[in-house]
């Protein structure tokens, strides 16, 4: 694969198909990665890497602590470890090993991490990561990304290949529309404004992404409200500039994240802005509960993280 | 089984436990026990087994001895002084605010292969670096310090399950097996035994000495077989506190702070 190959906009893919897709075509680019996997290649995506390119493949088991502590170890000798499991054996049960043997020590390590938020669906509440973004955030040292569709991950995927220091990767598992083109840069760091608009801004994360841009289609026919949408994938390191823009140009912030909303993507804007520039906010997300089993699109309206809560919040503003 | 016997230490453990005890002094704390008890084993490592280049520690062909009881540092950092790693003079501002040298190792310290201190951490780390090494063909020797009380954490047993299972024969776990954790003995607290069929059904080859032996222990570190396609783990029998009679065997000299001069010069005494 000499040509990395993108979805149309509009077409449904989940985020794992793009991480087994990048995967491969990063190999196809550069020898200095290897994969760590805990016997879940199936469910993060991994898995056509593993079939193409088993000898780039490092077999942990059940047994992510090692995995992940081993990482900073591998990492010493320049070979870029991507470590791979579910949010919530990577970010939780290993956060010790991520945050002192790979953090602390700043080592070269990415963590791709699937089943993220209610997106994960039926598998319920044990394996939907509700708290990933805010324990990550808090960690001196990394980068924290939450691409929002497969375009977005591939793109992301490669910068994190070229950027030195540890990253964690939010990776999707539910299929939802292609909204990136893959024709825009994607610059670690940078926020993308989607649309413009001067009388709202909604700040959006992941698979929030696709239901803030409908939101502001329905503000705007049925409203006549102009509303700016932000893709903010990258958490931390925060595009302050670009914040600061929408708090100044518009007249309130919603941000939307399919995360709890305690310490999440929300925090991270409301925690700035209080500082530097107060401004009326409402924060879509998950209101501190844990998750359920259910489709994804159900559990969304159930939990008030579908079009019509991020909606409501636009309009109490 | 092999046990501590009453080994008496010569001028070079005498000095290097001074060494230590200056850092404890100009610090203010420390560790004196885990300390004491690993001065044989670092001492044999960096004397007579390692291979490392102090003027380049980051030298890709080096063997790695990672110090996982992080807790035990001041024996790392007395012979990585010793070794003309950093200046002598650092010893006496540990822990102080903005030192080179803090209470637990540090990968910022020139020639600390990893920051440990959170217990556990270090054979997984050991387990990366011996997998990559052997991947870049570095034929480096990875060599993993760990306590006795360390071994309660899983973690530990996942990393061993993961070297037999990669047959990383350029692995080596070192037991500092001195029977005393942080607030009583580990038979009382977590008991280990049987210890070496325990590393053996994990798939490695082990070995057992007095850890305070020189001798016995350059011995067991020559008799390695590196091309055996299993990991090693060397049970050393220590003695907590080893060298300050008040300090042997006593949990109360697991971790001192606040220390007094009498209390510092005694220990001097002693190990004159």
């Amino acid at each position: 694969m000499t040509q990395l190959e993108f979805w149309q906009t509009g077409e449904k893919v989940s985020i794992r198909e793009g991480f087994g897709r990048v995967l491969n075509y990063a190999a196809t680019q550069r020898d200095d990665f290897v994969l760590f996997d805990a016997d879940v290649a199936g469910g993060t995506g991994a898995k056509p890497f593993v079939q193409e390119n088993p000898q780039r493949v490092i077999q942990f088991g059940i047994a992510e602590q090692n995995m992940m502590a081993a990482a900073a170890g591998f990492s010493d000798c320049g070979i870029i470890p991507v470590v791979s499991t579910f949010a919530s054996f990577g970010v939780m049960r290993a956060h010790e090993q991520f945050r002192t043997a790979i953090c602390y020590a700043n080592r070269n390590v990415k963590l791709c991490c699937s089943h993220i938020g209610l997106d994960t669906g039926p598998d319920g509440a044990t394996a939907q990561m509700l708290e990933d973004l805010a324990t990550m955030r808090a960690i001196p040292n990394v980068t924290v990304i939450s691409p929002a569709d497969a375009n977005e991950f591939m793109q992301a995927f490669l910068a994190m290949l070229d950027h030195t220091g540890p990253v964690y990767l939010r990776i999707g598992r539910s299929d939802n529309p292609i909204i990136a083109d893959g024709k825009s840069d994607f610059k670690i760091g940078k926020a993308q404004r989607l649309t413009e608009g001067n009388d709202i801004t909604i700040i959006a994360t992941g698979v929030m992404v696709e239901r803030a841009l409908n939101v502001a289609e329905q503000l705007k026919n049925n409203e006549k409200i102009s509303a700016r949408v932000i893709n903010l994938s990258t958490i931390k390191p925060l595009d302050q500039t670009e914040i600061l823009l929408a708090a100044q140009q518009t007249n309130g912030i919603v941000t939307a994240e399919d995360h709890n909303v305690c310490g999440g993507m929300g925090s991270a804007v409301a925690e700035f802005l209080a500082e530097n520039h107060p401004t009326k906010m409402k924060r879509v997300g998950v209101n501190d509960q844990f998750g359920k089993s259910g489709e994804p699109d159900e559990l969304a309206k159930f939990f008030h993280i579908d079009e019509a809560s991020i909606y409501q919040a636009c309009l109490s503003i | 089984m092999i046990s501590e016997n009453s080994v008496t230490l010569d001028q070079r453990s005498l000095d290097l436990r001074k060494s230590a005890i200056s850092a404890i002094e100009g610090g203010g704390r420390g560790h004196p026990g885990a300390t004491l008890s690993l001065i044989e084993i670092m001492r044999v490592l960096y004397d007579d087994v390692l291979k490392f280049d102090a003027e380049q520690p980051d030298w890709p062909q080096r063997d790695r001895c990672i110090l996982s009881k992080g807790h035990g540092c001041l024996a790392l950092y007395t012979l990585l002084a010793d070794k003309g790693f950093f200046e002598k003079s650092q010893l006496q501002q540990f822990c102080k605010t903005g030192a080179l040298l803090g209470g637990h190792p540090e990968s910022k310290v020139p020639g600390v292969e990893a920051s440990t201190g959170a217990l556990g951490h270090g054979l997984a780390i050991g387990v990366g670096m011996a997998l990559a090494t052997k991947i870049k063909q570095l034929n480096s020797h990875i060599f993993v310090v760990m306590g006795d009380g360390e071994i309660n954490e899983g973690a530990v047993w996942e990393s061993a399950l993961s070297a037999g299972h990669h047959q990383l024969d350029n692995l080596v776990a070192i037991i500092d097996y001195n029977k005393l954790q942080s607030y009583g003995t580990t038979k009382e607290i977590l008991d280990l035994e049987p210890l070496i069929p325990k590393w053996q059904s994990f798939g490695f080859e082990t070995c057992e000495v007095d850890g305070h032996n020189v001798d016995a222990l350059k011995q067991c570190f020559a008799s390695l077989d590196f091309n055996c396609k299993k990991p090693k783990a060397i049970i050393c029998h220590t003695i907590k506190g080893k060298g300050l009679s008040f300090a042997e065997n006593n949990p109360a000299w697991h971790h001192k702070s606040g220390m007094k001069t009498e209390q510092i010069q005694a220990m001097y005494e002693e190990l004159s």
